[in-house]
């Protein structure tokens, strides 16, 4: 239940851990604008995220949407199981826009 | 009740749209078609369906649909617009009108005139060709019966898909109240299959503002299942009563996408976009048309049209997102111009602003009792905003009369035509205000005095031909303001009266006797007497000697006055003059004995000490010029002596000045007019009462009358010491 900061360079690797819902949406929300704020590119790592509603989607959606307008960089990486479902079902894939691996699926 | 409020709104409406529409078919015939008026034509017939069908009024609906269908080619380009249609548009923009009326007469079920609807249908079809009224859409099913189509009630056709389309906003509580939207998919998709899901991201706002913990998308599904409606229906429950959940059927009407996509909270910004989400169109589909529409040379046909060629949408669920989008840009230009408020309320509001008028009135006196610096000082302060509220509210209730002229076009066309005489009409002044409520009791007289115009005054062709006038004849309606009145003239440029013959018709009708002398204006006024006509022949518009007598009857109940201007072969002008107002005036206060006259302050032009000793044709030299003059001690009969310094007030109505000999001035005063009981109607020279701040009642003096009374006065003093006769001719009016 964390959210792991790394710089690596000139990027920004953000590890969500545990839940990514509605419980830790407002904690989530300014700690990974802060990120974005820093001028880097920022990957943010899926990997760890065993559950996602619909205020997680939003987020994704909402720092996209900031990344693109500040000019910046940022990508969601290594989607989880769980992740990966939820994208899925709502038809995001597009709209996001990065890359999945299917093989991190198994 | 609420439902009697926007019908009721629903006329209102539509009665102007048909006046806008009513102008701009007149502009055409003009000046010529312009993309502009075609549109306002348009807007006209499709707003007033789109409204109609709210209130299942079939009748209006069908109409209205087949002279929309017929603008729509207009405005396609694929008909030009000529004047026969131009004609045709007119009558059925008459019998739309009519077709209101019975809505609001509450019948409309009748239909007002079956014989020039079957007419009118008939020519509108003429135009668009039988098989042309409605274009079959190439999606719809088999079970669209084409017969059906040829009435064509709009919706008719069938979807294709044989999926159930959900359109799911949910509440902005939901994810707070401990439910996700996405459980609620899950649990959907296990009832079939999520054949396609598109997630609104519209209303997601900006990072800044996002709040976390609310629940932002919206989502557009379409979806393959056996299951029924009520188990579908069901998966919403508990999210139904804060979100708006849409579900419809598989292969449901057209109209039901219809119906979607105008609840569809969502900006309709652009016309594929919701198509695809609302299912009707494939991704793919909408991209080959956005590929041609690039490729198309300049000017791109719009994209609706293009849809509806390329047969992938049936042409009324465009019709439906296009109207959407317009729908949504006129209302927000519209929304910020014009509220529209209830009369009653306005004029309580008037009846507040008149009761603080009185009551400031009263603290003003107090103040001045008092002698307290301070005091006196916000009491001024007060009543000056008073004022200026007083003023604003007044203003409220005015209108331009433009109102009442925007008819004149259609029926001076009209009348012309009938008549086969070339008539202008000059319309000048519109922008004049005045009271709403003149506005309506207006139309009438004007109506009579503009028919009269063009039957009795303007000559037919030939004779302009032989007299050397211009071969059109021209009608002007002009308005304006002018000292505290509203002035509104009808003139002609036409034969004028012919003050003789109207003499020797009123001398046989026995309405003045034969040794009567009478001023050329007093003659003209003669025709305003009931059962006065001078017209050779009866036409079916005017010379049956009803009209005149009731114009001037219903401008009277105005508190106006109406009088003719002519100049024989060359044209008559009809004056209405109005009383600008009807609730509150600045008044002047006058003392007489110890009881208050008030002065309409406009009408006041100056005041004057005054010594009347010795002057016995109550006539005064003021400045060279002779004035005539009324005591109003002697006028009212009231007691007690004049005082030995007087003062002259001097008055103007129109064009006439007199002087009013008072005890005193006492100044500027603010009066709010209260009706005097019709005990009093027969009483001359008083026009209202008012009250005063200590509580007093004040009569307010009927200026015009007093006026009028005195040049008379002046008249037969003239003719007495003109002609030295023992007893002065009477004049009669």
């Amino acid at each position: 239940m964390a959210l792991v900061i790394e710089q690596q360079g000139e990027r920004i690797l953000a590890r969500i851990e545990g839940e990514f819902n509605i419980f830790r949406a407002a904690e989530l929300k300014p700690a990974l604008l802060e990120c974005l704020a820093s001028g880097h590119d920022i990957e943010i790592d899926l990997s760890h995220v065993d559950e996602i509603d619909t205020s997680g989607v939003q987020l994704m959606l909402m720092l996209k949407r900031e990344a693109a307008r500040t000019a910046r960089q940022l990508s969601f990486v290594r989607h989880s199981a769980a992740a990966l479902s939820v994208i899925d079902l709502l038809n995001l894939a597009g709209v996001l826009g990065d890359p999945v691996l299917i093989t991190h699926l198994n | 009740m609420e439902l009697d409020a926007a019908r009721s709104a629903l006329v209102q409406e539509a009665r102007e749209l048909l006046a806008a529409m009513e102008a701009a078919l007149l502009d055409i015939e003009q000046g010529g078609a312009t993309p502009e008026a075609i549109n306002a034509i348009f807007r006209a017939a499709h707003t007033i369906k789109g409204s109609a069908g709210l209130f299942a009024l079939d009748g209006v609906v069908a109409f209205t649909h087949i002279v929309e269908s017929l603008l729509d080619r207009v405005r396609n380009g694929k008909l030009a617009i000529d004047e026969a249609m131009l004609s045709l548009l007119l009558r059925c923009g008459d019998y739309i009108s009519a077709l209101i009326d019975m809505i609001e007469d509450g019948r409309e079920r009748d239909d007002p005139d079956p014989a020039a609807r079957i007419d009118l249908e008939a020519g509108l079809n003429g135009y668009l060709g039988v098989k042309d009224a409605v274009h079959l859409p190439a999606t719809t099913s088999p079970q669209a019966e084409p017969s059906e189509a040829a009435v064509e009630i709009e919706g008719g056709g069938h979807v294709d898909a044989d999926t159930w389309h959900l359109s799911l906003r949910f509440g902005i509580d939901v994810l707070r109240n401990g439910m996700d939207p996405l459980s609620f998919i899950r649990y959907l998709a296990t009832l079939g299959r999520i054949t396609y899901l598109h997630t609104l991201v519209d209303n997601l706002p900006d990072a800044e503002q996002l709040d976390p913990e609310s629940c932002y998308l919206g989502f557009e599904i379409d979806f393959a299942s056996d299951a029924d409606r009520q188990t579908i229906d069901g998966v919403f429950e508990f999210v139904r009563d804060e979100s708006q959940i849409h579900i419809i059927p598989p292969h449901s009407k057209i109209a039901e996408y219809i119906k979607l996509i105008e609840t569809l909270p969502e900006p309709p910004k652009r016309l594929g976009e919701i198509l695809v989400k609302g299912g009707a169109l494939t991704e793919h589909e909408l991209e080959a048309i956005l590929d041609k529409q690039q490729a198309q040379p300049i000017p791109p046909k719009p994209i609706g049209t293009m849809l509806v060629e390329e047969k992938l949408v049936p042409g009324t669920v465009v019709a439906a997102a296009l109207s959407k989008q317009k729908q949504g840009e006129e209302k927000r230009t519209q929304e910020q111009r014009f509220i529209k408020v209830e009369v009653n309320k306005l004029d309580q509001l008037i009846n507040l602003v008149g009761e603080l008028v009185i009551a400031g009135a009263g603290a003003n006196l107090v103040a001045k009792k008092k002698q307290d610096n301070q005091f006196d000082e916000a009491t001024q302060t007060l009543s000056a905003l008073v004022e200026q509220i007083r003023d604003a509210a007044l203003t409220l209730r005015m209108v331009p009369i433009g109102e009442v002229f925007q008819r004149f076009p259609r029926v001076v066309r009209d009348i012309s035509k009938d008549l086969g005489k070339n008539i202008e009409l000059v319309i000048t002044g519109a922008e004049t205000e005045l009271d709403k409520s003149m506005v309506e009791k207006l139309a009438d007289p004007l109506m009579h005095i503009v028919r009269n115009a063009m039957d009795h005054g303007i000559e037919p062709t030939e004779v302009r031909l032989e007299r050397g006038k211009p071969l059109t004849g021209t009608l002007r309606l002009n308005a304006y303001h002018e000292s505290g009145s509203i002035v509104i003239e009808v003139s002609d440029d036409g034969k004028g009266l012919d003050h003789e013959r109207i003499l020797a018709k009123a001398i046989e009708r026995g309405l003045v006797s034969a040794d009567q002398v009478l001023s050329e204006s007093e003659i003209f006024n003669l025709v305003f007497e009931p059962g006065f006509s001078t017209a050779e022949a009866v036409t079916n518009l005017s010379g049956r000697g009803v009209g005149m007598d009731v114009v001037r009857k219903n401008i009277e109940s105005l508190r106006g006055e109406v009088d003719i201007l002519s100049v024989f072969g060359q044209g008559t002008t009809v004056r209405i003059r109005l009383p600008l107002t009807l609730a509150i005036i600045d008044g002047f206060q006058v003392m007489v004995n110890d009881a208050v006259f008030v002065i309409p302050l406009d009408m006041v032009i100056e005041c004057a000490d005054h010594s009347s000793a010795g002057n016995a044709h109550h006539i005064v030299n003021l400045r060279g010029e002779p004035l005539s003059y009324l005591r109003l001690r002697e006028l009212f009969e009231l007691p007690g002596e004049a005082p030995r310094r007087e003062s002259l007030v001097v008055v103007q109505y129109g064009q006439t000045r007199a002087g009013l000999v008072v005890d005193r001035l006492l100044g500027e005063f603010q009066a709010v007019i209260k009706p005097l009981g019709s005990l009093f109607t027969r009483v001359k020279g008083i026009g209202g009462s008012t009250i005063l701040g200590d509580g007093r009642v004040a009569l307010i003096l009927d200026v015009p009358h007093l006026v009028t009374s005195a040049s008379r006065s002046e008249g037969a003093a003239r003719d007495a010491s003109l002609s030295q006769q023992s007893s002065p001719q009477q004049n009669i009016g």
